[in-house]
């Protein structure tokens, strides 16, 4: 009888992860909380570097799970696990138990509740919106207009909301947001061409391949602006439009900036499916509430728990590029760990004690 | 007499001559000052920098550097007010880096340190 995989999570992740583990020749079952296979993906319309259509990743990966013959159940809520005799069982609300030979945790992440960084105004005016909600003006094919429906003649992006910051908890860099606000300018551009775009970072972290040359573009083709600063607060003017306060710290002189629309840079938290099935399972979470994985540069898909596994961005902030890989690397950590192949057994030895 | 030229003071930050007492007084008196980014959201939010050229990212990278002719004038421009304290994304205690700063001057000047 074939072995069972067990994988928590339809996202980007728990997708590729599950047709390369039916290739190897696994039963695999994937759980899914909604309706859809395809989690945050499925709400942005173009992706960085490329501009390439996210669905026709989505597309990809769907005849990834169709051709693996992956088991996808829907709906599924895990209230229920078990270890028993080298396996687990999971039982789900609708009294179903499946059981496993080792689990996949694909559970991924949240994004920032933008309310939380109160000095910003989200939630409270009008026309400070995340980057979740152009992108899905973007998706939609709405109209980018201000609240009361006009054309903005200046658009402002605050990069890192919610990520590289103490003050709301999250000290770590949630790695996409950066050229994602370079991605949204240009299209902003390509929707708006007299608009003006200001973006405000406190470094821009162009690292993946091809980044650098997109906000090159940005630059060159497009004239989106950058201003070296974070800001400190948004108010509102009597017209509606945002006031930001940010230093320009090349300039080296405290600024302020009427923009008709502000959008924030949301990051990524932990979602709340991460800490439940951690919580479920006895997983080891991190630093950062992410889970903790058995070492930072080699054992990146394995857990604190014999069987348990983790794919995608449950261990960190991830592009759509680093998740997919990641996946397709679980896949094979837990081939052959079901296989009992001997470079399953190498350990860390590690002479510093580290807390990550 | 004049020679028909003039010699222009050099510009340049001295980092090997430059006097870097006071920040190491305060990195060890206040140490979340080590951990500044100069982002800026201390100087974006000051009361005092809408009036006057005060900025507490620049006096902390002059601190660094060891330019401390420039501090002793820039800091009496602070008021205390925290602002900057509550902004800050790395949690840098600003205002007590500001006092320290103080305190290391005047230790300096009763030679203390």
């Amino acid at each position: 009888m074939n072995k069972k995989v067990i994988v928590i999570g339809g996202g980007i992740a728990g997708m590729e992860s599950s047709a390369h583990l039916a290739a190897l020749g696994y039963d695999v079952t994937l759980l899914e909380k909604t309706d859809k296979l395809g989690g945050h993906l499925l709400n942005w319309e173009k992706l960085f570097p490329t501009m390439r259509m996210g669905k026709e990743v989505v597309t990809f990966l769907n005849e990834g799970v169709e051709k693996g013959k992956v088991d996808v159940i829907y709906n599924a809520d895990i209230t229920k696990t078990s270890e028993e005799n080298n396996g687990f069982s999971i039982i789900l609300s609708n009294n179903k138990t499946l059981n496993a030979d080792a689990l996949l945790v694909t559970t991924g992440y949240d994004l920032f509740d933008a309310s939380k960084k109160e000095e910003y105004g989200y939630g409270i005016y009008n026309n400070v919106i995340t980057s979740a909600e152009l992108e899905e003006k973007f998706l939609t094919g709405n109209k980018i207009t201000t609240s009361d429906g006009k054309t903005p003649k200046r658009i402002g992006f605050v990069h890192c909301v919610g990520s590289r910051d103490e003050k709301v908890g999250n000290t770590y860099c949630s790695k996409v947001c950066c050229v994602t606000a370079v991605k949204q300018s240009i299209e902003i551009k390509e929707h708006l061409p007299d608009v003006e775009v200001y973006c405000f970072y406190m470094d821009l972290r162009m690292y993946g391949m091809h980044f650098e040359a997109l906000y090159r573009e940005s630059q060159e083709k497009w004239g989106v602006n950058f201003v070296r600063g974070r800001l400190s607060e948004a108010c509102e003017n009597m017209d509606g439009s945002i006031l930001v306060k940010v230093e320009d710290t090349l300039a080296g002189k405290p600024m302020k900036m009427s923009v008709d629309l502000l959008v924030l840079m949301v990051g990524f938290e932990p979602s709340a499916g991460t800490k439940k099935i951690g919580n479920l399972l006895n997983l080891q979470f991190g630093v950062n509430r992410f889970f903790k994985t058995a070492d930072q540069h080699t054992l990146t898909n394995v857990s604190n728990i014999k069987g348990i596994f983790f794919a995608g961005t449950c261990t960190g902030p991830k592009t759509i590029t680093n998740t997919i890989t990641d996946a397709r690397a679980a896949a094979s950590t837990i081939a052959n760990y079901l296989s009992g192949h001997e470079i399953d057994n190498r350990v860390m030895t590690s002479d510093i004690k580290s807390s990550l | 007499m004049k020679f028909g030229y003039s010699i222009t003071k050099d510009r340049q930050i001295d980092f090997d001559r430059n006097d870097k007492r006071i920040a190491d007084y305060v990195r060890e008196h206040e140490p979340s000052f080590k951990t500044c980014i100069s982002c800026g959201s201390c100087s974006a939010t000051c009361s005092a920098a809408n009036f006057t050229d005060f900025s507490f990212r620049k006096i902390q990278l002059l601190v660094r550097r060891g330019e401390t002719n420039e501090v002793k004038e820039e800091i009496k421009k602070c008021m205390l007010c925290g602002k900057c304290y509550l902004a800050c994304p790395r949690g840098v205690n600003t205002r007590n880096v500001i006092i320290q700063i103080n305190q290391a001057i005047e230790k300096i000047e009763r030679h203390d340190i």
